[in-house]
């Protein structure tokens, strides 16, 4: 897997790697989009043509599992959820004028020292490290299972309880903010749930 | 040259699947829903029975204005019907209707995994018309529609899961290969969550609280006209199809059968498919709407405890018979 390359070079490159650069340009290009559009609305959509661009570079990277859960995960759901939240607003039709933040240079400063961190690693890392792509998938399910629950187990249960922590977190405080909304206003109230139907009743 | 033909010809019969199909589905919801309600439905267009009724009523669709109203957000507006429909028709690529390769458009490796992604960007496409209509009713539709959909995904993706245990892989071919009668018994809760919770997410009566035409007019899709308005008609069809196709495929053992295994498979999977294509248009014709309240609560203290449940129950009776 891992040859020293006398036979890759960069001034021949294939088919696959020619497309997975457009498709990084693509990718990167509507991130750019989507963090200076002043449509809030447009921001949240290219973001989501960010994200499929990102899958469709794990696919052409042979990682067809993590391809569909980046789909699922991310488009899917944290999309849906940024939809949610952004239809809760008033967020109008065309642009905002509000729509920026007098911290973008330091923003920008983050942005770009994230990314140089991130390129030097992965660069130095896996410099001479090639992918046989006309071989058995690198990262089918069966592979990426087996890489994950035999080597990475440790980190993969680390991050588990880190979520369980959050989730935990989240219903506590969900439910005190409703403990005390419906405390004072509804005395004879059995409970926040009660109160809570109640009022969606009255609705 | 063999290969190109192959791959052309694939997509041509999933093509052709994906515009049909939806139809059939459409014209039987004419016909069973007038026979439940004592009406005889549609009788006049092309003579028996009213067979043409969708294809006049496709010809009436495309002869409309296509309006954009002046307020919207016109490109996102315009864009949403294709958003929302063309996830089913790659879901559909996906879906074996008989044994070995020759059934099924496109073997994937995790192709459980490609099915629930590509649906779930589906609903997207009704956000963006909520959002890009410029209408109270539309943004309330798609409000509930975003809520509805991040209610029912997770029992969705959980009764999903237990399967993908019990088979040991995540690919559709291969949950089919695995796939034994007794099955039926030990997933049947999975199989009814996976089956309502499709049904939520496609916004079907009795989960129809995102479309509810006596309170919001037509939620999202109130602004739309013409063959936009078709398209996203188009698209609640495919994906009841593409609903059913998958509870068979993945719950109630596709190409399998009591006999006729050899040669027949897809006439099994084309029959359980259409079978509870008839469940979902009786629901419908059956129960009333569920309140927005109800529909949140019947998802997280009913179906998620319930799929947390098969998994539970498949872990158990896997590592019994290992």
């Amino acid at each position: 897997m891992s040859l020293a390359a006398p036979t890759h070079g960069f001034l021949s490159p294939t088919g696959v790697e020619i497309a997975f650069l457009l498709v990084g340009l693509v990718t990167f290009g509507a991130a750019l989009v989507s963090v200076t559009t002043r449509q809030l609305v447009h921001a949240a959509l290219w973001l989501v043509v960010t994200l499929g661009g990102l899958a469709v570079e794990y696919l052409l990277l042979t990682a067809e599992f993590i391809a569909w859960v980046q789909v699922l995960i991310y488009v899917g759901s944290v999309v849906v959820l940024l939809l949610f939240g952004l239809m809760l607003t008033k967020a109008p039709i065309g642009r905002s004028p509000d729509a920026d933040s007098g911290n973008r240079w330091a923003a920008l400063t983050v942005a770009v020292a994230a990314a140089a961190a991130l390129v030097w690693v992965v660069v130095d890392a896996f410099r001479a490290t090639w992918i046989d792509l006309d071989g058995a998938a690198a990262g089918s399910t069966k592979v990426t299972g087996e890489s994950l629950f035999q080597h990475w187990v440790l980190p993969f249960e680390a991050l588990s309880v880190l979520l369980l922590a959050a989730l935990v977190g989240a219903i506590v405080l969900s439910r005190k903010a409703k403990a005390d909304a419906a405390g004072p206003e509804v005395p004879g109230a059995r409970d926040g749930q009660a109160a809570a139907e109640r009022a969606e009743g009255a609705r | 040259m063999n290969g190109v033909l192959d791959v052309a010809l694939r997509l041509l019969v999933v093509f052709v699947v994906f515009l049909t199909f939806p139809l059939i589905v459409g014209q039987t919801e004419h016909k069973v829903m007038a026979h439940m309600q004592g009406r005889l439905g549609p009788m006049y267009a092309g003579g028996f029975h009213g067979w043409a009724q969708l294809i006049a009523d496709g010809v009436k669709f495309a002869q409309k204005e296509d309006v954009v109203p002046n307020g919207a957000d016109r490109r996102i507006f315009q864009l949403a019907p294709a958003v929302a429909l063309l996830p089913y028709l790659l879901v559909l690529l996906a879906i074996p209707i008989g044994p070995g390769e020759g059934a099924v458009g496109q073997v994937l490796d995790a192709g459980v995994f490609f099915v629930l992604a590509v649906m779930a960007v589906g609903v997207l496409g009704s956000l963006m018309a909520g959002w890009a209509s410029a209408n109270k009713f539309s943004l309330l539709g798609g409000l509930r529609t975003a809520a509805q959909l991040l209610a029912y995904e997770l029992p969705m993706l959980l009764a999903a899961a237990s399967v993908a245990m019990a088979a040991g892989t995540v690919s559709l071919p291969g949950i089919l290969d695995a796939f034994e009668w007794w099955w039926l018994p030990w997933q049947i809760v999975g199989a009814i969550v996976f089956f309502v919770a499709g049904l939520a997410e496609l916004q079907r009566p009795p989960f129809d609280m995102p479309v509810a035409d006596s309170e919001i007019i037509f939620g999202a899709y109130t602004e739309y006209t013409g063959l936009r308005f078709a398209l996203f008609l188009l698209a609640e069809y495919a994906g009841i199809i593409v609903l059913c196709g998958l509870t068979t495929v993945l719950f109630l053992g596709g190409w399998h059968g009591p006999w006729g295994a050899d040669g027949l498979g897809w006439v099994w999977t084309l029959l359980k498919t259409a079978i509870l294509a008839f469940v979902v248009i009786w629901l419908r014709v059956t129960y009333p709407r569920l309140r927005e309240d109800q529909l949140q609560k019947f998802s997280w203290t009913l179906l998620v405890p319930l799929s947390l449940a098969q998994i539970a129950l498949t872990g158990i009776v896997k590592v019994v018979i290992q």
